[in-house]
């Protein structure tokens, strides 16, 4: 393939026209010594007809939903994306344009970020919440900056009841800037004591949590506030019909994985990091904010924010060294709670719910299996079944389910667990089929 | 922007809403609805107030909200440090494949074989580009990359030397994310000077140099859109310090199978998928920002690594890395993007890389000349894939480069990059890419020139532009001013 229009012709008179006499004249700056002298050790290019039937074979060696119902969660999550959301969030216009950095050419995808922000202020119940960023742990770690700059402190306390990979990331991050962490007990599937608050910056917990069980946030909160810390809470959107706003229950900053809200499973990426927090604190807010103004005749318009915060005028001073987020993303998000509605995103929560609560009883009744905790949980919830849990998953995978992630990647204790997650699209006989699965497998 | 709708002013989305109406249709459980499953302090009273539409409402509110974007298919972007080229369609059509899409970040290594491969081929294919060892998906974008880079600086010294060491260079020129990555790594900043030919001052960096430099962070061709001709010296300098060398990869396009980051000397690059590799910008992202390095930092990539059993003919997560910096992503990069830019490198081939650098760096040199008489070069010399050059000459006659970039838009051209970088007055950062055809540069030259004309004969032309584009010129000072960054029941959509 070649997507350049160049012909012959054309190289010719445009070398002539730059005072060039060939291609390797152009590249005369790069000393000889380092140039790499030969062909590029590649596969030689193919036409588009072959690419794609390359690319097919590639895709049939992965098992993907649809081949496996899928009953997994972790962090990501099977729900249903509606058709217009591609078709609107994938046009051309937006999908390759860049960063509004001239707005007059950008009030599309300006217009639908601002939109964004307002639909993240609606389902956390903060002030201001920005343009995205790039995943759940991500923004947690801006979370977690956000509050050592406002607190002047440099303790981090974690839940452990957080998604273990959003932990690594925040103590990798952290552990650069000097952030000491420590992290709760999580025996009963829910954040333990909180020990000893004092010199905390923030205590970060889930809601609903990696085992998905509900915490109880305003207590959390309490506790929280009570030693000057502010209160992190990585909050699942697709929950926000049913469970109370985490703004309402005492969070500081609320951040998260918007993966649920129309994006799909992707094998983990692109999803889409969102970012809320109270607006006393609108000034550490991390990336891009879209703000409302009028043009010099007096139309509305939007335009970028507060830039003084961002890394291409502050540079080391900035809020965040984040540029390129997940724009694209966001405006699915955006279209998709917009098909989604008020009455639609309580519909969502309470099938997932329903469901949960269904496939829990089903497959705890399972002999060798129970509920692995008693707290309330939501739409995802974590199994003990007789040995190894990712054997009992391979065993389910061979009978077309998929379930998961084995809590042994959380810790070695709870290896004989497993996360199972239900979400709208699952429906009774299919529940019914993965307990039946299930019974197979652990006889 | 052709085709725009007519009729009146789009509003947001909340404010065509109306109670009651609705695009969605869930199912619902059968049997009893969930009553007493969540305790009763964490249920929601009322839901969150999202806007009420009908599906065709939805189609056609956000089908005329495009139309007021510019885009590279709809018209030039040539937006310098963002390569904006051309995006092929079949990267969609791949990357929506359910074997790519449908897939879940958790499942097993054995049922994601083709994903493996993929990431694992196409880190053999980015480590042969850069001249490098091995390679992260994890980061999500450049910046992403640069703090990965700088984490594992701080690990390599920490191994070798008890400590990190506490300053990293960054080049007056660089990139804002640079510095700003620097200061999340732990590090402190320390500026190097541009010489007059627009490189860095090599004086300058040796004077800088002291045991405390963990590296520099570069980007060659740099940001001037210039080779550093004295990379070989500049790398001699850093590693007889102890330091190592970063390569900011944005840039990357121009150089494609010419020079290899690796064999400059570099110890760590970063690229962005999305400019080099042509995945869309998105608006503003996703991206994604792999990160090659040398065999001696390869311990301390972030965890899992790919890996491969040749004997079993099996790709699998490597998750035993001890010296691992640890985790950047909640999974594994941003895949899809990947995906994209595997299906372009395939496509292209070799062959075809070399070919993009090739044209880059001719158009770019093209404009260059053609506008060379009003937009002075910023610096002397052959350019790479993008030049930097100034409209000062018109600030007699109160014309800014702000101005040329507004009217710019009037005439059907999305505007370069403006006032940046820093270190140039009035400056004009201008990428053609490879993608534009010679005709579409001499029509996007002659609108250049004739703003330049224009700001003596008629520079009110150019203080009042745009003209064309839905709004004028938008009042940022009162946008920060007076914050309005969301929608509220019973708030017009502005204030007046
Ligand atoms: C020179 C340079 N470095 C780094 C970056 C950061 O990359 P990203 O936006 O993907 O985070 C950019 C682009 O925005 C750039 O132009």
């Amino acid at each position: 393939m070649d997507y350049t229009p160049h012909t012959e012709a054309d190289i010719e008179a445009m070398l002539a026209a730059a005072g060039f006499t060939g291609i390797e004249d152009l590249f005369a700056p790069i000393p000889g010594s380092v140039r790499l002298g030969r062909d590029l050790a590649l596969p030689h290019g193919m036409p588009e007809a072959e690419v794609l039937a390359l690319m097919e074979g590639l895709a049939r060696k992965n098992r993907p939903t649809g081949e496996l119902v899928c009953f997994a969660g972790g962090g990501a999550y099977d729900h249903y994306v509606p058709s217009p959301v591609a078709h609107l969030a994938f046009r051309a216009e937006f999908a390759t344009s860049y960063t509004p950095y001239q707005p007059e050419l950008s009030q599309g995808v300006l217009g639908v970020l601002f939109e964004f922000q307002s639909m993240i202020c609606e389902l956390t119940g903060m002030g201001v919440a920005n343009a995205s960023l790039y995943d759940g742990a991500s923004a947690l770690v801006e979370a977690i900056n956000l509050a050592t700059g406002a607190t002047g402190r440099s303790r981090i306390v974690l839940s452990g009841a957080l998604n273990p990979n959003y932990a690594a990331v925040a103590r990798t991050n952290g552990g650069a800037r000097g952030f000491s962490f420590s992290t709760t007990a999580a025996g009963d599937g829910v954040t333990g004591d909180l020990g000893d608050l004092a010199g905390a910056a923030c205590v970060v917990v889930a809601q609903p949590n990696f085992f998905g069980c509900l915490e109880d946030l305003a207590a959390i909160a309490e506790a929280t506030h009570a030693a000057g810390a502010l209160l992190v809470v990585v909050f699942d959107p697709t929950t926000a019909g049913v469970l109370e706003a985490p703004g309402a229950l005492g969070a500081d900053v609320v951040v998260g994985e918007g993966q649920g809200l129309g994006v799909g499973l992707l094998y983990g990426g692109p999803y889409l990091g969102y970012f809320a927090t109270r607006p006393e604190h609108v000034r550490r807010v991390p990336g891009r904010i879209v703000g409302a103004t009028v043009d010099v005749r007096g139309k509305g318009g939007f335009v970028l924010t507060l830039q003084a915060r961002e890394q291409h005028i502050r540079r080391e001073k900035a809020t965040s060294n984040v540029c390129t987020n997940q724009t694209l993303l966001a405006i699915a998000a955006t279209v998709y709670l917009s098909w989604l509605g008020p009455q639609g995103l309580v519909e969502l929560g309470e099938s997932c719910l329903a469901g949960a609560h269904q496939a829990a009883d089903l497959l705890a009744s399972v002999p060798g299996c129970r509920l692995a905790f008693a707290a309330p949980f939501f739409k995802e919830f974590a199994l003990q079944v007789p040995g190894d849990a990712e054997r009992v998953a391979a065993g389910l995978a061979e009978r077309g389910y998929l379930v998961g992630p084995g809590l042994g990647v959380a810790s070695a204790e709870l290896a004989s667990h497993l996360l199972v997650a239900v979400t709208e699209r699952r429906t009774p006989e299919q529940i019914e089929g993965l307990a039946k699965a299930l019974a197979e497998v652990v006889a | 922007m052709s085709g725009r709708a007519r009729g009146p002013e789009p509003q947001t989305i909340f404010d065509v809403s109306a109670p009651g109406r609705r695009a969605s249709s869930v199912a619902q459980p059968a049997g009893s609805p969930a009553e007493g499953l969540i305790p009763p302090g964490l249920r929601r009273a009322s839901p969150p107030r999202l806007p009420e539409v009908s599906e065709l409402d939805l189609v056609r509110h956000y089908t005329r909200l495009s139309q007021r974007n510019w885009a590279i298919d709809v018209g030039v972007y040539p937006l310098g440090s963002c390569t904006m080229k051309y995006n092929p369609k079949v990267h969609e059509d791949v990357a929506g494949l359910p074997g790519f899409r449908n897939i879940h970040p958790w499942q097993p290594a054995d049922q994601v074989q083709g994903a493996l491969q993929l990431l694992w081929e196409m880190e053999q294919y980015l480590a042969e580009l850069t001249g490098m060892a091995r390679v992260t998906f994890q980061p999500a974008a450049g910046a992403q990359g640069e703090l990965t880079g700088l984490l594992i600086m701080r690990a390599h010294h920490t191994a070798t030397e008890g400590h990190p060491r506490s300053v990293v260079l960054i080049p007056d020129s660089a990139h804002g994310t640079n510095p700003a990555s620097v200061a999340l790594g732990g590090y402190k900043v320390r500026q190097i000077p541009s010489d007059e030919r627009g490189l860095v001052d090599l004086a300058a960096l040796e004077a800088a140099l002291d045991p405390s430099v963990a590296g520099l962070m570069l980007t060659n061709p740099n940001t001037l859109g210039l080779f550093e001709t004295d990379i070989e010296r500049i790398a001699a300098a850093l590693h007889r310090s102890g330091g190592l060398l970063y390569f900011d990869g944005a840039n990357f396009n121009a150089i494609l199978g010419k020079v290899r980051p690796g064999d400059m000397g570099f110890d760590i690059v970063h690229m962005n998928t999305h400019k080099t590799f042509t995945t869309p910008h998105g608006g503003g992202g996703p991206g994604s920002g792999p990160v090659a390095v040398s065999a001696r930092l390869a311990q301390y990539l972030p965890s899992p690594v790919v890996g491969y059993d040749e004997a079993a003919n099996r790709w699998f997560w490597d998750t035993d890395r001890p010296q691992s910096i640890g985790r950047l992503h909640g999974f594994h990069g941003n895949f899809g993007v990947v995906v994209r830019a595997y299906t372009y490198l395939r496509s292209l081939g070799g062959e075809g890389l070399v070919r993009i650098a090739e044209r880059a760096v001719l158009n770019a040199n093209y404009l260059r000349a053609l506008v060379r008489e009003a937009y002075p070069e910023a610096h002397p010399g052959t350019c790479m894939h993008e030049f930097v050059c100034t409209a000062k000459p018109l600030r007699a006659k109160g014309v800014r480069a702000m101005d040329v970039a507004k009217r710019l838009i009037d005439l059907g051209f999305h505007p370069p990059t403006v006032y940046f970088p820093l270190v140039v007055e009035e400056a004009m950062m201008v990428e053609p890419t490879e993608t534009e055809s010679r005709e579409s540069l001499d029509a996007l030259a002659a609108a250049l020139l004739q703003i330049a004309g224009e700001a003596s004969s008629d520079p009110e032309l150019l203080h009042e532009a745009p003209v064309t584009a839905p709004v004028g010129r938008l009042d940022e000072a009162r946008a920060a001013r007076r914050l309005h960054v969301r929608w509220e029941p019973g708030s017009p959509w502005l204030d007046e």
